[in-house]
């Protein structure tokens, strides 16, 4: 059954439009008066962050961690850097040297640089890690100067890293 | 001969006075009320869409060894705004028509200024050599209203000749619709008004404002001032009035190209329509034209329709009262004060109907141009023709 569509029937008050432009302008009135009042939906940026209700799942800085006995935990094997969609990252592996206690795990990173500027925080670095190094953390007003300043290595990364317990430990069994 | 003497001779007086008065008009109270104009704009806008606007610029109190910086509100951002688009680059494509390209922008701007001309902002002020007050007028000619009319609506020139001579489409499209935007409302405009002048008898704005302040404003010419007067005539005006204004008031948001007959700029569709090819003060050309034309605009408004200067129980400035009490010894003292509070009484009624514009803008949406022109020729027009015949009836058959 065709279905017929009723044209709606205007009264004379609509066909005046007036009486809707005056409503109209009783409701902008109400929010402006409002908004005079201090009821405004704006944060203030840098006086008021967002900071303690971020969620954990949020994706601020790539950065690098420890484990709970200092080991970097990165093992240089540059999955992330293979992964990573604008190819921010660029890491340069070092073999681990026979004296240190760690010398099982063979492989280090000798540098560990991730560009900022080109970096657009979309986590497969964190997915693809298999060794648990890499992380999103909550930083997400990453400024700089220069465009060297806002390229973050290997201790810039560490420091704002810092120590992730609780994750798998898959070296410790053969220490 | 001595400077104040050559001075106080007729004409160099005249000439001297108009000089003070331009310059006060142009620097004192335009380019100050364009720039907070701009400000209220942006943030009235943001008020009614729950938002704070700018609220940062303000006074650098550091510089000068305070403690701490002031936002005062955002006010700063008044001046903020036109260093910033003096300092622009003024970037010019290849194509343009250089001539026209660089006319355009002086075209649109210069004619609101025209028109400031004529509109009185205040009663009088001082008392020259011949014993009469100065009147608060740059030009007080008898065709004034006439003379608004003709010089506001070549404003469109400018517009039209932007969109041809950027050599672009969405200027072009800006320009086109600019003239089939004002082919549509001016008729309606200038009607709409008749009946002002059938009730005043002239066409001086001076002279309207004075039949206004014994009369009582032309929305509703009944006045409570110096007696009752509740004749039927002044009844029978009221609702004639209030639809002349309504008309005058609508045609006057598509003269000065507001929301909702921007067609020309229409951001949405046209990114910015007329303007588009144009930079720092070419574009802050066009800016200070739109707003000029607004103020002038409220201008006439509040000079047809709300009395202009004057305010009930307010002297003008040849009064000899200050404060209940009569003035002997500086004769020139009240009037110099009653002459400052009108010229104060105009600026507040243009900045409330400023205010209206802008609120207008940020509620009712853009109308096409097929609309604006079935609104402008089918409806106004017929609504301002018929107005004239039922006004001329009132003051024939219910004015004796």
């Amino acid at each position: 059954m065709a279905l017929v569509l009723q044209r709606p029937k205007l009264s004379l008050a609509e066909k005046f439009y007036l009486p809707a432009v005056i409503g109209g302008l009783m409701l902008t009135i109400k929010h402006f008066f409002k908004s005079v009042g201090g009821k405004t939906e704006t944060m203030q940026y840098p006086e008021q962050k967002w900071d303690d209700k971020l969620p954990e799942w949020y994706r601020g800085a790539p950065t690098l961690v420890t484990d709970e006995w200092g080991r970097e935990r990165c093992v240089s094997c540059q999955l992330c850097e293979f992964i990573c969609p604008p190819r921010a990252i660029t890491i340069t592996p070092e073999e681990i040297p026979n004296a240190d206690p760690w010398a099982k795990v063979e492989k280090r990173p000798k540098e560990f640089e991730i560009d900022m500027i080109r970096c657009i925080y979309c986590g497969l670095c964190e997915e693809v890690c298999p060794e648990q190094a890499i992380f999103l953390r909550k930083d997400y007003a990453i400024t700089g100067y220069s465009r060297a300043e806002m390229k973050h290595d290997k201790a810039k990364l560490y420091e704002l890293g810092g120590v992730m317990p609780g994750v798998i430990n898959k070296w410790n069994e053969k220490k | 001969m001595d400077i104040i003497g050559f001075l106080q001779q007729p004409i160099p007086f005249l000439v001297w006075t108009s000089i003070v008065k331009t310059l006060f008009v142009l620097f004192g109270a335009i380019l100050p009320l364009v720039s907070l104009s701009v400000f209220a704009e942006r943030k009235v806008s943001a008020f009614i869409q729950d938002r704070l606007g700018p609220n940062r610029v303000g006074a650098p109190a550091t510089l000068v060894g305070f403690k701490k910086d002031y936002s005062l509100w955002g006010l700063g951002q008044m001046v903020a705004d036109p260093i910033k688009l003096l300092l622009k680059e003024n970037f010019i494509p290849n194509s343009v028509n250089k001539f026209y390209y660089y006319i355009a922008p002086k075209l649109t701007m210069i004619p609101p200024l025209l028109v400031l001309a004529v509109i009185p902002f205040g009663s009088s002020f001082l008392v020259g050599p011949d014993g009469k007050p100065v009147p608060m007028v740059i030009a007080n000619i008898d065709i004034g209203v006439l003379y608004v009319f003709a010089v506001s609506s070549l404003g469109v020139y400018g517009i039209v000749l932007a969109g041809w001579a950027s050599n672009s489409k969405y200027p072009f499209l800006g320009g086109i619709r600019s003239s089939s935007q004002m082919i549509s409302y001016e008729l309606a405009l200038g009607l709409s008004v008749v009946p002002v002048f059938l009730i005043c008898g002239t066409l001086n704005l001076s002279q309207i404002i004075d039949w206004q302040i014994v009369n009582g404003w032309l929305i509703c010419p009944v006045p409570f001032v110096g007696g009752l007067h509740l004749e039927a005539w002044r009844f029978a005006l009221i609702p004639l009035m209030v639809i002349s204004f309504i008309v005058f008031l609508v045609s006057m948001f598509a003269e000065t190209n507001r929301t909702p007959f921007d067609l020309p700029e229409a951001e949405q569709e046209l990114v910015a329509g007329y303007h588009t090819e144009y930079s720092s003060m070419g574009f802050a050309l066009f800016f200070l034209g739109e707003y000029a034309a607004m103020i002038a605009g409220s201008g006439v408004i509040v000079t047809l329709f709300f009395g202009g200067w004057s305010l009930p129980f307010i002297p003008d400035g040849s009064s000899h009262w200050l404060f209940g009490l009569e003035s002997h010894v500086w004769t020139w003292l009240p009037g110099a004060f009653w002459g400052f509070v009108n010229i104060n009484v105009f600026f507040a009624k243009v900045s409330l109907f400023i205010f209206f514009f802008i609120w207008v803008r940020w509620t009712v949406p853009r109308f096409r141009y097929d609309q604006l022109m079935k609104l402008g020729w089918i409806y106004f027009f017929e609504i301002a023709l018929a107005n004239i015949f039922l006004t001329a009836l009132v003051l024939v058959y219910l004015k004796k």
